[in-house]
């Protein structure tokens, strides 16, 4: 990686349109890959330090201050706000999806013995759409992540990484 | 059951155990000593690896056996179980996986303790974790025990003992001696086994009914002698509201849990990046899913094939369904076919409880060794407090306790593990430019502890074993979720998530949630007041429920809610944007 030895480590770092960064994106590795392979990424999120104040050779105060620096970066507040603004209403959908079930079942068992097809049930029908939707949510994450998320934390990551080495901790 | 059948099950799971043994040589002969090779085998599995050991830690006997014995019993309340199980990974997709990876280095304590005060908060995590792992390993202990018995047909209690105690050295072996690394290729090793053994018993059922899935259904129904009602929710679980109760309980414990398991959680350490847990997860997802719907049809193959009633009358509980289906399958007791489907299903189901006993061993030596004796040795002296926000790297006071126990020992280069592998833009920078006064204790030495502590659990859990063997423990498997959803779930998303929390609320909510869920299952059913009670004979019972769940998981968010309101100091705002930063973007993970 060029960038360890980059003169103008506290400076953002381009990097190249596409592909992810990340030296373990291993093809034979990736879990369902063709469920993954389709997509185009996500447009890029701002640097974390987009007017980079501190050139090289003038390190910032403090670990800690450059966390909060980071925190604050409106990079990090978009990936933040794009994992949340899946992940909370997701957890909700299942979750209340999931008591739903489990209380109808265990309270209501008469309306879930209707049949509907053959022996199949509501039940039988309910069991497997808790499956379906786990599987489902789980594709849908996983490649919400990957598109919009992962590239951004990635350069975050390398970013973060940049400034606070070399800080005094 | 006959000689055959018992000898090429034993040659079988000869074979097995010769086969992890030598894993385990081999994996012990590549080892380095490290902290990291030892905890996290050296944090380079890939996600298909890790996807398949992850399963395997998850898919008990008690999945394999137990839910397809419970569906071939109760029918439609087999299958509520195994939803239960399932749906609980998307709580560790999205919640835990990818964060924990990136904020921790071996335990759920290093997430915890990275913004807190270190000792309180290692020793309140470490203390519920080990706790989750003595009841799950208990469980499993005594599960392979009466196995045994079941599918060897030993029914003398010799038997049943010296597989507790076979079981518990094998495991010590596989731990002590090959770590992470070897534990997770026999938990490989096990899930492709397991996968193997269900889909072709799977494959075989559908065979049997032309691949007319409403077939095998009324089929089913039929012979379960409970008709239509066999299909829908309420054999096991209807009947009084208590019990409708309990079963809700049970059904969050299960759910809220899987995220607080400690041997779950430390597989995410396995791999080098966030991203590569995230697909272990989704792996691992794909694998545990399919094998709970093959498990569906193995439960209702079981009654439609061998019959309810022919079950009940093999077990009481359900756990022979398998074994019994498989022998059908194979062509009948006294054909090859059945002899050989009947000692695969045996061997696998042994594999199984060895895999996982193993992954337990290891999570709750990393408990005792890397939170618990560290932070007890530093005693004294506020360890971390003080100690500036580290930078680009989890902090590791677990390593800064006094010199004075240790004289021999100083900082000295070689006490700084190089990493095993360093990303790129990650430099390579000693971990140890901390403060001259404190000394470090070697990893090398923590290493050590945490193969006594594996020899010690192994002991702790034989022990417990032998003495639960005559006792029905299949609580403890609910009653472990149950824990560590009230004590090691909120603590960690309050830590993750909560901006305001605190070292008292991390102190507060995990004994807020440990100390209800076992002083309630102290007084529920399971223990006294009823016949099937662990001590019949007395009567203290007040809790109805037999899963403390459903009040102790709301109590430890409660209790750390609470602790950290009324704690006198404010959260620092510096570490808890490290771990925000850290968590959501992987900077400074190991």
């Amino acid at each position: 990686m060029d960038k360890r030895e980059d003169p103008d480590a506290g400076k953002v770092r381009l990097s190249g349109p596409g592909e992810l960064d990340d030296p373990w994106q291993d093809a034979l590795a990736s879990g369902w890959a063709g469920w993954e392979a389709a997509g185009e990424p996500a447009p890029p999120v701002p640097h974390a330090r987009g007017t980079a104040q501190d050139g090289p050779g003038e390190p910032a105060v403090s670990a800690a201050d450059i966390y909060l620096e980071v925190q604050r970066s409106p990079a990090f507040q978009e990936v933040r706000r794009r994992y949340r603004r899946f992940v909370v209403p997701a957890c909700i959908a299942f979750f209340t999806w999931y008591v739903a079930y489990v209380v109808v079942a265990t309270t209501a068992p008469e309306l879930m013995a209707r049949p509907v097809a053959g022996s199949v049930n509501v039940a039988l029908l309910a069991g497997l759409g808790q499956f379906l939707s786990t599987f489902l949510l789980t594709w849908a994450y996983a490649r919400h992540a990957r598109l919009r998320r992962d590239r951004a934390a990635l350069e975050l990551r390398w970013d973060t990484q940049e400034l606070t080495r070399g800080v005094e901790r | 059951m006959s000689e055959d059948h018992q000898t090429l099950a034993l040659v079988l799971f000869s074979a097995f155990v010769a086969v992890t043994l030598a894993i385990t040589t081999w994996a012990s002969r590549k080892r380095h000593g490290t902290a990291e090779e030892f905890y996290a085998g050296g944090r380079l599995f890939t996600p298909m690896e890790n996807g398949f050991a992850i399963a395997g830690d998850y898919m008990s006997a008690a999945s394999f056996l137990g839910i397809a014995g419970l569906i071939a019993l109760y029918g439609y309340d087999g299958l509520l179980y195994s939803v239960g199980f399932l749906v609980a990974w998307l709580v560790v997709l999205f919640l835990v996986a990818e964060l924990v990876r990136n904020c921790g280095r071996f335990t759920l304590a290093d997430v915890v303790a990275a913004r807190m005060r270190e000792r309180p908060v290692r020793i309140a995590a470490g203390t519920s974790s080990v706790t989750v792992s003595v009841l799950y390993l208990v469980a499993q202990m005594v599960g392979a025990g009466s196995l045994v018995a079941l599918l060897l047909g030993g029914t003398s209690g010799a038997a049943q003992s010296w597989t507790v105690v076979g079981v518990g050295a094998l495991m010590v072996v596989y731990v002590s001696l090959g770590g992470m690394r070897a534990t997770t290729w026999i938990q490989i090793v096990k899930a492709v086994l397991l996968m193997g053994g269900a889909i072709a018993l799977t494959v075989l059922v559908l065979v049997r009914f032309h691949g007319d899935f409403n077939q095998l259904l009324s089929t089913a129904a039929e012979r379960s002698g409970h008709g239509e009602k066999f299909l829908g929710p309420g054999l096991k679980y209807g009947g009084s509201w208590t019990a409708r109760l309990d079963f809700i309980s049970l059904g969050l414990a299960l759910v809220l849990g899987t995220a607080g398991l400690p041997h779950i959680l430390s597989r995410f350490y396995t791999v080098p990046t966030a991203r590569a847990a995230r697909r272990s997860v989704v792996w691992s997802i794909g694998l545990i899913g399919t094998f709970y719907l093959m498990t569906v049809v193995l439960g209702f193959g079981a009654a439609a094939i061998v019959g309810s009633a022919e079950v009940r009358r093999s077990n009481p509980a359900g756990n022979t369904a398998v074994s019994l289906l498989s022998l059908d399958l194979g062509g009948g007791a006294d054909s090859t076919g059945g002899t050989i489907l009947f000692a695969i299903v045996a061997a696998v189901a042994f594999a199984t409880i060895l895999a996982v006993v193993a992954g337990i061993t290891l999570a709750s030596s990393a408990s005792v060794a890397h939170d618990l004796y560290a932070s007890l040795r530093g005693r004294g002296k506020p360890v971390a407090s003080g100690r500036p926000v580290g930078a680009g790297r989890p902090v590791e006071p677990e390593r800064t306790v006094e010199s004075v126990e240790e004289p021999g020992q100083s900082v000295e280069p070689e006490s700084v593990e190089p990493d095993q592998f360093v990303g790129p833009g990650q430099s390579v920078e000693p971990e140890q430019s901390v403060e001259p006064v404190e000394r470090q204790v070697k990893p090398r030495s923590e290493v050590a502890v945490a193969r006594v502590a594996a020899v010690g659990i192994g002991a702790v859990a034989i022990g417990l074993g032998l003495l639960a063997r005559d006792l029905n423990v299949a609580f403890l498997v609910g009653l472990a979720f149950a824990v560590a959803a009230s004590a090691n779930l909120p603590v960690l998303l309050y830590s993750l998530f909560w901006r305001g929390f605190t070292t008292r609320g991390a102190v507060w909510s995990v004994y807020g949630g440990l100390v209800p869920a076992l002083v309630l299952v102290g007084l529920s059913p399971v223990v006294s007041g009823s016949p099937a009670a662990i001590f019949p004979g007395v009567d203290f019972q007040v809790f109805p429920l037999r899963n403390p769940g459903l009040v102790s998981i709301p109590l430890g968010f409660l209790a750390g809610w609470i602790g950290t309101v009324t704690s006198g100091e404010s959260a620092d705002e510096a570490r808890h944007a490290e771990t925000e930063v850290r968590s959501l973007t992987g900077a400074g993970a190991v």
